[in-house]
């Protein structure tokens, strides 16, 4: 498509003071406005152009403020694109930036294509036709790369995953299809509503598995999932306070599938870390005892980080070592804290109930060992594999984008047949899912679902 | 042969069948002159094969045709012997009429038709070749000799140029049903520089219904709701005639198997590309083995004949065989063949050299329609000519072409996939075809067509009125639903437990209960009757467009989406050739194609992203590189 609206991160990837993310097409300053809130009320749609204004951004569906903003509203045509441009100053780090990327493609925006930009600069004008040899070759270039960097970067695996999800759909689809146009041939089974509901939850979880399974993709969406444990008064308040306050919050967010835990969001070192149960850790409340062994050991489970504390003024308890069991296989650091006191916790013991796992020693009270502890969250995470600001998380960014609009439609999907809509108006959201899927492994040819038709059903006069 | 000037005419239209007489008649209406050359005036709107007309997608042509003022949908309204609505457990948009046609009594009323056509002459002959000058159709003249000029031409010839009827090892040169074929038009479309490819398609034997034992089939019967096609339609047909059921029995499936090496479909006699949605019995035995059985409908084919047409047994077997066959089939023991199963071979130009108008790209002025341009069926063809018909007229009158988009009709879809994807077999339409189907659905044909078909003069007054008043009505009455709020009584509560649903807990907008899906507009009615009882075509709408309103919006914004796309227009005289950077494979395909607009460049295969993207700076710029001459 050519004439929608795009999106995308415009300052370089890495820790900024600030990020922006430019939105330019004819439905920049609706999606905007969607999810903008300036103090005073007002709508962007209503201000002039070439102007900036504070505010917040709120996602519409779940209310939660996401990020506070400025934002600059240039209307068209004295825009680098010649198209209405909206760019929103957020705060700097993956995560902050990321969550506002994700927003507004929630919003319906679509997230660009390399260079994309420069070529709407182009094509509406903006640019000096002399160069237009280089600039077309660029449009190639770009575009063929572009292509071949989301097809070689995707993993095989991947691929053909997502093939095998959109080949099912695509058999969902043709059977739907020859229901309608076939409706009095009896040899073609007929595709319920709770068939649909089957095949579409099967794709939903394998969709969300993808989800999950691409960390680099979970942690850029939603940071590393970081539970800070350990028995009560070791000093897990003052561990997430420092962090907190060395690192300044970002957000703080309700949990949709945990209810009653709160998260807060703090970028370590360029590492978007997501701490679970902040709520529960001021209280000095346990969290097993607030949610319960079941929910905690779930939370556990799906940590991407422990940070269990220990005090090094105290021996080593039972608790303590359940806890150490609780964690084994996981990716631990363990933070003995307390090391101004005179120390009586036994290190060897430590060390071999915990193979392989880094600790570090803090003493929070007097602010020492902390950058040690961040280093060593930084270190796991890196291990020297992320660079920031290269195609790799463009077009990662992209595929998550879709899966989540894929996820999405097919929700839809779901919702429509729990409804009890027809067939054939939730195969609308089905097909769309099939489309948006082919955008990821780069397939959307749009004959295949009249040649799987002719071939899985034995159809004619 | 000495030739003689027979007449002068806007429009001449060649072939009478279901292309051919729409052409003549949107042409005629529109106030051209017109004349139809047909080479037998007794096989007007002859149906060769299915004794039917409409179901899934092709019944909604059909609406579309009628509410653009064709004449399809009154004459089948007159002349059936049956009609259903079909997918009625379905969701609205794929709700399709169908009917069985009494095909003698159809082909007798479209006669009449024409004949009584005021800007219609009728004639019966057989046109030999086209008279074209500086690539400019100009007339032409017929076996006899006749010249007749004209500043426009519809070609709709069906499968008979250069058509060949195949039956086991039996091939003559023949139209269908052993009419006259036509080699010599064929033969100089080649020789004006037409790319021609050859396609097959089949037809089934016919037996005599005296001799089935019905007693073995199932009954199949028509609605006993009265249905129309025509918005026109106020009488309605209440006497039907059922069709039958049957399967094929293991007995079938073994004299295909043992047979196949006399089958011209095996033997390599037959070369032309057959239709994968309408395959012969043999295809589907051979492709589908796991199949224990398949179906076999039995269609009378009128009122006034015992032929019945079997469905499902279309072949090109030898005679003898096709006789096993049917004697292998319940209920077919005894049946007398009457005629024969066959398939034919024939020639059709590539659609892609055609514009959207339908006119072509090699010579102004000349239209084709129908079958020739590789589609299948007769609803297909009809709209084909619709539009070929009132694009010359338009051309003659000096008025504005009319090119429907793939939002407002199948028919806009059937036209811009044959001109922009062009087909390697028989087209046919499909639901799936369709990007936006819930727009096109069978109650709304008229909503999105009526007003084009009443701007071009061919709906009239009277009609347009009426088409008015149910507009204003639907309106009106989605404006109320929207307005009024219906509060939880005991009343509402009754009818809501009619239907299962839950019990109303807080007062609600009509129209936002009406979205529940167990609800529908007859239990809204009783809660808050309107002040006058609508007319269930009004209610229906009403229905429809407020409970799927969420996925109608949804369809209008992908439609206003590509919409910029089709307004960016490519100049005619654009030369890919001279436009660096575009990929090879793609400048052919542009170079054939010639698309009118971006968003039809976009949808030809074989032309990328960043082809696209390449043309839109040319167009952008206003700069074409290179004017072709």
């Amino acid at each position: 498509m050519h004439f929608d609206t795009i999106a995308a991160i415009s300052t370089p990837m890495g820790e900024g003071a600030i990020s922006i993310v430019r939105l330019s097409g004819d439905e920049a300053v609706q999606i905007a406005d969607k999810i903008f809130h300036k103090p005073a009320g007002k709508k962007l749609i209503d201000e002039p152009s070439h102007t900036i204004h504070y505010g917040h951004l709120i996602d519409p569906t779940s209310g939660e403020t996401v990020e506070e903003v400025m934002v600059s509203l240039m209307k068209a045509p004295k825009t680098f694109t010649r198209e209405d441009v909206v760019e929103v100053n957020c705060h700097g780090g993956i995560v902050a930036v990321n969550r506002v990327l994700q927003l507004i493609l929630k919003e319906g925006a679509r997230l660009a294509e390399p260079g994309e930009f420069t070529k709407r600069a182009f094509l509406n004008g903006r640019i000096d036709l002399s160069q237009s040899e280089a600039v077309m070759d660029l449009i190639r270039a770009k575009t063929d790369r572009a292509m071949n960097v989301a097809l070689t970067q995707m993993d095989g695996k991947l691929s053909r995953l997502i093939g095998g999800l959109r080949q099912a759909l695509l058999e969902t689809l043709a059977q739907v299809e020859v229901n309608i146009d076939y409706p009095e041939y009896d040899d073609v089974e007929e595709m319920t509503i709770p068939l649909m509901i089957q095949k579409c939850t099967w794709v939903k979880e394998e969709i969300d598995k993808l989800l999950r399974t691409s960390s680099q993709g979970k942690i850029l969406r939603e940071g590393l999932s970081t539970v800070i444990i350990g028995r009560p008064n070791v000093g897990k308040s003052s561990l997430l306070n420092s962090l907190i306050q060395e690192n300044k919050a970002i957000v703080t967010n309700i949990a949709g599938t945990t209810r009653d835990i709160i998260e807060e969001y703090v970028n370590v070192r360029g590492v978007p870390l997501r701490l679970v149960d902040t709520a529960g850790i001021r209280e000095t409340e346990d969290i097993v005892e607030r949610i319960g062994v079941e929910k905690s050991r779930k939370v556990l489970k799906e940590a991407d980080l422990i940070l269990l504390v220990l005090d090094s003024a105290e021996e080593l308890t039972i608790e303590d070592e359940r806890l150490f069991e609780a964690v084994s296989g996981m990716d631990t650091i363990i933070v003995i804290n307390k090391t101004d006191l005179p120390r009586k916790i036994d290190l060897v013991r430590v060390k071999q109930l915990t193979s392989n796992v880094k600790i570090v020693t803090t003493s929070l009270l007097k602010d020492e060992g902390v950058d040690e502890l961040e280093e060593a969250i930084a270190g796991l995470f890196f291990e020297g594999n992320l660079e920031a600001g290269d195609l790799t998380y463009v077009s990662n960014a992209r595929h998550i984008a879709l899966l989540h609009n894929a996820r999405t439609t097919i929700e839809d999907a779901l919702g429509a047949a729990d409804e009890g809509v027809p067939v054939d108006i939730i195969q609308i959201d089905v097909t769309r899912t099939w489309e948006i899927l082919g955008e990821i492994i780069g397939d959307t040819v749009q004959d295949s679902l009249i040649n799987q038709l002719f071939s899985q059903f034995c159809l004619g006069k | 042969m000495s030739k003689f000037e027979a007449g002068t005419f806007d429009c001449i239209v060649i072939g009478a069948g279901h292309a051919g007489v729409e052409a003549a008649l949107s042409a005629a209406r529109m106030g051209a002159s017109t004349l139809v050359l047909t080479m037998n005036l007794d096989m007007i709107a002859f149906m060769p094969c299915n004794p039917s007309l409409g179901g899934p997608a092709k019944g909604i042509v059909v609406r579309e045709i009628d509410a653009m003022g064709g004449a399809m949908g009154k004459v089948i309204d007159k002349t059936h012997i049956q009609m259903r609505m079909l997918n009625t457990g379905k969701g609205p948009a794929v709700r399709a009429l169908r009917a069985q046609a009494d095909k003698v009594l159809y082909q007798q009323e479209m006669k009449r038709i024409l004949e009584e056509e005021e800007n219609l002459t009728l004639h019966q002959g057989v046109v030999e070749d086209l008279i074209v000058e500086d690539g400019e159709v100009k007339g032409l003249f017929t076996q006899v000799g006749a010249v007749y000029r004209a500043k426009t031409v519809i070609i709709t010839t069906g499968t008979f140029l250069r058509g060949e009827v195949i039956i086991g090892d039996l091939k003559y040169s023949s139209g269908p049903n052993n009419q006259m074929p036509s080699i010599g038009l064929a033969e100089n479309l080649e020789k004006l520089g037409f790319d021609m490819v050859r396609f097959k398609t089949g037809t089934p034997p016919r037996v005599n219904s005296r001799t089935i034992d019905y007693s073995k089939t199932e009954i199949q019967p028509g609605d006993e709701k009265p249905r129309a096609f025509s918005y026109e339609t106020t009488e309605f047909i209440t006497d039907q005639l059922p069709c039958w059921l049957t399967y094929t029995a293991p007995r079938t499936h073994e004299i295909i198997n043992e047979n196949l090496h006399l089958s011209p479909m095996y033997s390599g006699a037959i070369k032309g590309k057959g239709p994968r949605y309408c395959p012969s019995i043999e295809d589907k035995i051979v492709r589908f083995a796991d199949k224990s059985r398949h179906q076999i409908f039995l269609e009378p084919e009128g009122r006034n004949t015992n032929e019945v047409y079997v469905q499902g047994l279309s072949t090109s077997l030898p005679e003898h065989v096709q006789r096993m066959l049917i004697e292998s089939v319940p209920g077919l023991e005894k049946a007398e063949m009457m005629r024969a199963g066959y398939a034919i071979e024939y020639d059709a130009i590539t659609p892609t050299q055609l514009w959207p108008t339908l006119e072509t790209k090699k010579i102004r002025n000349l239209y084709t329609a129908g079958q020739i341009n590789g589609t299948s069926g007769y609803e297909e063809a009809a709209a084909q000519g619709l539009m070929a018909g009132i694009n010359a007229a338009a051309n003659v009158l000096e008025k504005e072409e009319v090119i429907l988009g793939r939002a407002d009709a199948y028919i806009g879809v059937l036209v811009d996939d044959l001109v922009t994807k062009g087909t390697s077999e028989p087209y046919r339409l499909l639901t799936s075809r369709a990007e936006y189907r819930l727009l096109l659905r069978h109650d709304n044909a008229d909503m999105r067509l009526t007003e084009i078909g009443y701007k071009l003069g061919l709906i009239s007054e009277e009609r347009h009125d009426a088409f008015l008043m149910k507009k204003q009505q639907i309106d009106d009455e989605i404006t109320r639903l929207r307005q009024t709020t219906i509060k939880p009584n005991e009343m509402v509560q009754a009818i809501i437990q009619e239907t299962d649903g839950s019990d109303l807990r807080e007062p609600m907008k009509a129209a936002d209960l009406l979205k529940r899906p167990e609800i529908k507009y007859n239990q809204i009615e009783r809660m808050v009757p309107p002040t006058e009882k609508h007319s269930e075509e009004v209610e229906e709408q009403v229905e429809i467009s407020i409970k799927y309103e969420g996925y109608i919006e949804k369809s209008l914004q992908q439609v206003e989406r590509m919409k910029k796309m089709e307004n960016k227009k490519i100049p005619e005289n654009i030369d890919y050739n001279a436009i660096s950077g575009i990929a090879t494979e793609a400048k052919s395909v542009l170079n054939e194609v010639r698309p009118l607009s971006i968003a039809q460049a976009s949808r030809i295969s074989g032309v990328n992203p960043a082809d696209i993207s390449i043309l839109l700076v040319y167009i952008e710029q206003g700069k074409i590189a290179k004017v072709s001459s």
